[in-house]
């Protein structure tokens, strides 16, 4: 629970270093392929935004289109010759036709099959997307018929679900207009589409990732910031701290896997040097709905001088929560509105989790102006209370005792937003600082682990005290001055459409080996795991427990997350659950669409060594 | 002697280490396999699972089955909830009731009307079309969110299937591969170049390995060229397997090329990471000719910046008899101490300088002084670090 800035050390983020520069240099976009599809005549299409294609019928072809976004060329696979791919447009109540081709030249680095997944939709298992689960894929030169009523409105996302292909280009937004008059109002709308690129084709990272996971973490902690330590916390302290980092093997600079030194962060398929811009009229409310298309990247997003109020989160409306910052997990999206006035420009800024990088637009009232671009945050460091890591010698979880449900009840009822700000400021290492925060708790007690675990070679550690942190804005985020968004400052604006208490509950841990990059649930990776059954109808509850000292996002396809709250009580529809390190979570899940669904990781490279399982909705 | 004795007795320990572990792997293998026949569903944690704050009271009542029994297999009954909790349950919704009447000022949800309730989620939308912040800020935390006591029976009915949607959702499919993937790594620790007299050595140790997580087979070498000519060279071909996170038993075989004629052994170790990120590597080796010999090594990092790293470094050769024809002693041999500084510039190319400092024991000692060789080395090398 604290705050440690790290950015003393070498190489720290406002070191403009010769690689930032070279990435600089390109504008990026699509050099080819433009003018190859023929454009409807309904196209709205505007000098730097993406395509928008509006209707229910859609001919959508994916091929290989040579990009350039970091000054040297490489084939990224596009749908219809764009990246991203273009915005389609539907409408609640009605059907939709997406005949998706593949076009893939033989010999592509992509491979011969590809796939698209309609990201938080709701439809029938054969039309989601996922091949292997109870979709085949398309081979290259056929297409597949996507069929389904469209029965859900909100900002979702479409991306391929093949060979690693969403790190290489296939990924587009989609914008779904309710039937009803929507709760708020605004007067322009802009799609804001966040995503990671990398020269590296997808299979050459996630090798690079398997010889040598912590390629990218420049930050391990020095020779210069042990003495920086050991004055400024003292011998003690600076030891036994070093002692059980080294004890765990790990490091805590590791906060994202693959970073800035790797990728080149894009908005709407545009550089920070490309500027994508949103124009704006003093006084007018825009829209802004923010897609996380990374395959690897949590972003925190702010615009300098401008509150945002979240209206939606995964597409699905909320009450209304004015923040300065969130921080947007791999495949969430929010919709927030922003009132820009007394200024021509203000910068949309996104700086990654790990501090290593950036990207920027600008909301501006003409083409071509631009406002400061805020520096990157200093790096933070995670510490064992991260984690909840409480066992593992003397910290904070040992407190255990204390969090009684008697104890525990009163805490509950306190008010969320001053409940974390007030216990973050020096909490550091805090064990006494625990007790803050018992009502955070599901009811205490240390967490117990499935058999499957134990004696794993490949689950390196244990949360021991894992808490939901739904008030706790994130590693990095705490105590910086700014009103930062939580799952628990929003609430979905229906009540629980089911309504039901979930019949059972399912416990599923998020387990890994950060060195060996090897990822899973329970320790039993994807290739040799049941699947997790359901009966059709049923309301259930999945219980997440991050065993990890990663953030992952978790994504269940087909059928919507609904997180519970501290109580237990439905409060967010979500289709990713957040899960940073050392959290537990629950959500409800209502067995309503039969099938066999993906249930995984959506980083993507945590997903494709194992983080994955199947969820299967049977009679 | 003496000493010799009991150094001898120390490298048939780590072999008998080595063979213990190799048994434990195998232990561990068939704890993996029961592990991976396990439905994920068993998972049912010992302690109570997160329960909601009504469940709570239950505990402190006297830890009914609510919250304390096996809930992974617990199958509530939809239409019959346990007493305990429907207690707890009704008292609960009364408070939020009340609360619910208070914050919704005449809105048509209540308490007793959860059929209503149930059409809300779109009606609710359209008292808020304006945006009113302050009307927003206003209502309670919790106060929409629930419409009393859980229904049994679902809001939003369950539509019933239809044969064509049973088809749709398990469709025949081609056979999809999930298997473990294989994957590769090769890292030449050291390649470098020092001052030999006469002449110019050259040094090289590397490893690899192929493999998936748990298996690998993994390649070593090191050795030694100066003035032209191979001194030593060995290539160890090993069956690696995790037996811990942290640890992977070895077993395989080691082929000297160099000194003298050639010979080979049959290898059997642990190599892993120890606590405070030590890189360790313990083999023992029994030898065609009844020799015997166990390798120590240990190595650490220490970063002075993102890419400035040291790299301090032990090895130690422990041998069961004198072999006088390759120069080697028996009991502890020859013990070598570097201290390496690496810069990667890029990861994959990091060279480096260092100083090291190389000795003879015991017997070896004697042998050295027997060819009018030096005890002791001490080298300043060059060289470079990479991988692929």
């Amino acid at each position: 629970m604290s705050f440690n800035s790290n950015a003393g050390s070498a190489g720290g983020p406002r070191h403009v270093s010769r690689r930032r520069f070279v990435q600089g240099l390109a504008a990026g976009g699509a050099l080819a392929g433009l003018g190859l599809w023929v454009k409807p005549s309904w196209a709205l299409k505007s000098p730097g935004q993406i395509e928008v294609l509006p209707g229910t019928e859609f001919q959508l072809s994916i091929g290989e289109t040579p990009v350039n976004f970091t000054g040297r060329t490489r084939p990224a696979i596009t749908l219809n010759g764009s990246l991203p791919a273009p915005i389609l447009r539907w409408r609640e109540g009605t059907t939709v036709n997406l005949r998706v081709g593949n076009a893939l030249p033989a010999g592509s680095i992509h491979g011969d099959i590809t796939s698209v997944h309609w990201h938080g939709i709701l439809l029938p298992s054969n039309m989601d997307g996922a091949p292997g689960f109870s979709f085949d894929g398309i081979r290259r030169g056929e297409a597949y018929q996507y069929r389904f009523d469209v029965r859900q409105n909100g900002t979702y996302w479409y991306h391929s679900h093949s060979a690693m292909q969403e790190q290489a280009g296939l990924y587009g937004a989609i914008i779904i207009d309710a039937a009803e008059p929507e709760p708020f109002a605004y007067d322009r709308d802009y799609v804001v589409l966040l995503s990671d690129w990398t020269d590296l084709s997808p299979k050459a990272l996630m090798n690079r990732l398997k010889k040598m996971s912590m390629h990218d973490n420049y930050y391990q902690r020095t020779v210069g910031d042990f003495f920086r330590d050991l004055r400024e916390d003292g011998l003690k302290a600076t030891l036994a701290d070093r002692r059980m980092w080294g004890q765990m093997r790990m490091t805590p600079t590791d906060l994202s896997d693959v970073n800035a030194n790797t990728y080149t962060y894009l908005m709407n398929g545009t550089t920070s040097l490309g500027n994508w811009t949103a124009l704006f009229r003093s006084g007018e409310k825009v829209r802004l709905r923010f897609i996380n298309g990374s395959a690897m990247t949590y972003f925190d997003v702010r615009i300098p001088g401008l509150k945002m109020t979240v209206v939606a989160a995964d597409g699905q409306f909320v009450h209304p929560v004015s923040v300065d910052e969130f921080r947007i997990a791999v495949a969430e999206t929010f919709d927030v509105i922003v009132e820009p006035s007394g200024q021509d420009a203000f910068t949309i800024f996104a700086q990654d989790m790990g501090r290593t990088g950036y990207i920027s637009g600008t909301l501006a009232v003409r083409e071509g102006l631009r406002a400061p671009v805020p520096a990157v945050d200093p790096r933070p460091i995670l510490t064992l209370d991260d984690m909840e890591h409480g066992g593992m010698g003397g910290h904070g979880g040992h407190d255990m005792a204390k969090m009684q449900p008697s104890e525990a009840a009163p805490m509950a009822g306190m008010d969320h937003s001053q409940h974390g700000a007030a216990s973050m400021p020096g909490m550091d290492h805090g064990g006494q600082g625990m007790a803050g925060m018992p009502g955070m708790d599901h009811g205490g007690g240390m967490q117990t682990h499935p058999a499957s675990e134990q004696g794993n070679p490949l689950v390196d550690m244990q949360t021991m005290a894992p808490m939901s942190k739904l008030d706790d804005p994130g590693i990095g985020l705490r105590d910086n001055g700014r009103k930062v968004l939580t799952y628990a400052a929003m609430r979905t604006l229906f009540e629980d459409p089911d309504g039901r208490e979930p019949g059972r509950t399912v416990e599923l841990h998020l387990t890994g080996h950060m060195e060996k990059f090897a990822w899973s649930f329970d320790g039993i990776p994807f290739a040799s795991a049941e699947p997790l059954r359901l009966n059709y109808g049923e309301r259930m509850r999945i219980v997440l427990v991050n065993d990890t000292m990663m953030t992952h996002p978790i994504h269940l396809h087909g059928l919507w997350s609904d997180i519970e709250d501290d109580s237990g009580e439905f409060h967010l529809r979500k289709h990713v659950v957040d899960m940073p390190p050392g959290s537990k979570r629950g959500f409800r899940v209502r067995a309503d669409a039969l099938g066999r669904w993906p249930f995984h990781c959506h980083l993507l490279y945590h997903m494709e060594s194992g983080m994955m399982r199947e969820v299967r909705v049977e009679e | 002697m003496n000493a010799t004795h009991r150094n001898h007795r120390n490298a048939m320990l780590v072999i008998a280490i080595g063979l213990v572990l190799t048994a434990t792997s195998a232990a561990a293998q068939q704890m993996d396999h029961s592990q991976h026949q396990m439905p994920p569903t068993r998972t049912e944690p010992a302690k109570p699972k997160p329960k909601p704050a009504i469940a709570r009271d239950d505990k402190t009542n006297a830890g009914t089955s609510a919250s304390s029994g096996d809930h992974a297999t617990m199958q509530h009954d939809p239409a019959v909830p346990p007493g305990t909790k429907q207690d707890a349950d009704g008292m609960s919704g009364m408070d939020h009731g009340a609360m619910q009447d208070d914050a919704m000022q005449g809105m048509d949800h209540s308490a007793t009307q959860p059929e209503n309730a149930s059409q809300a989620p779109q009606n609710d939308t359209k008292p808020m079309s304006d945006m009113d912040h302050g009307a927003m800020q206003g209502m309670d935390y919790g106060a929409m969110g629930r419409a009393g006591p859980a229904p049994t029976e679902p809001r939003q009915p369950i539509p019933p299937l239809t044969d064509s949607e049973r088809a749709a959702a398990f469709p025949d499919l081609v056979e999809h591969e999930h298997g473990q993937t294989i994957h590769s790594f090769f890292l030449l620790d050291k390649l470098e170049a020092f001052d030999a007299d006469p002449g110019t050595g050259l040094t090289w140790e590397g490893l690899g390995w192929i493999g998936s997580d748990t298996n690998r087979l993994w390649l070593r070498s090191e050795g030694e060229r100066s003035d032209g000519k191979t001194e030593s060279a060995d290539l160890e071909v090993l069956y690696g397997r995790s037996i811990s996170p942290w640890w992977d038993v070895v077993a395989g075989v080691r082929h000297d090329f160099k000194p003298g004629a050639s010979q080979s052994f049959a290898a059997f170790g642990v190599q892993g990471l120890a606590p405070q990120k030590f890189e360790i590597e313990a083999t023992g080796y029994v030898g065609e000719r009844g020799q015997t010999a166990a390798r120590f090594a240990v190595e650490y990092d220490l970063p002075f910046s993102g890419r400035l790293i040291l790299q301090p470094m032990v090895e130690a050769n422990l041998y069961g008899k004198t072999d006088p024809l390759r120069g080697i002693g028996s009991g502890l041999s020859t013990a070598e101490v570097g201290l390496r500084l690496r810069y990667e510039f890029t990861r994959k190319f990091a060279p480096y300088i260092g100083v090291v400092y190389e000795r003879a024991f015991g017997n070896t000692t004697d042998l050295r002084r027997d060819d009018f060789e030096r005890v002791d080395d001490t080298r300043i090398v060059i060289g470079l670090r990479t991988w692929f």
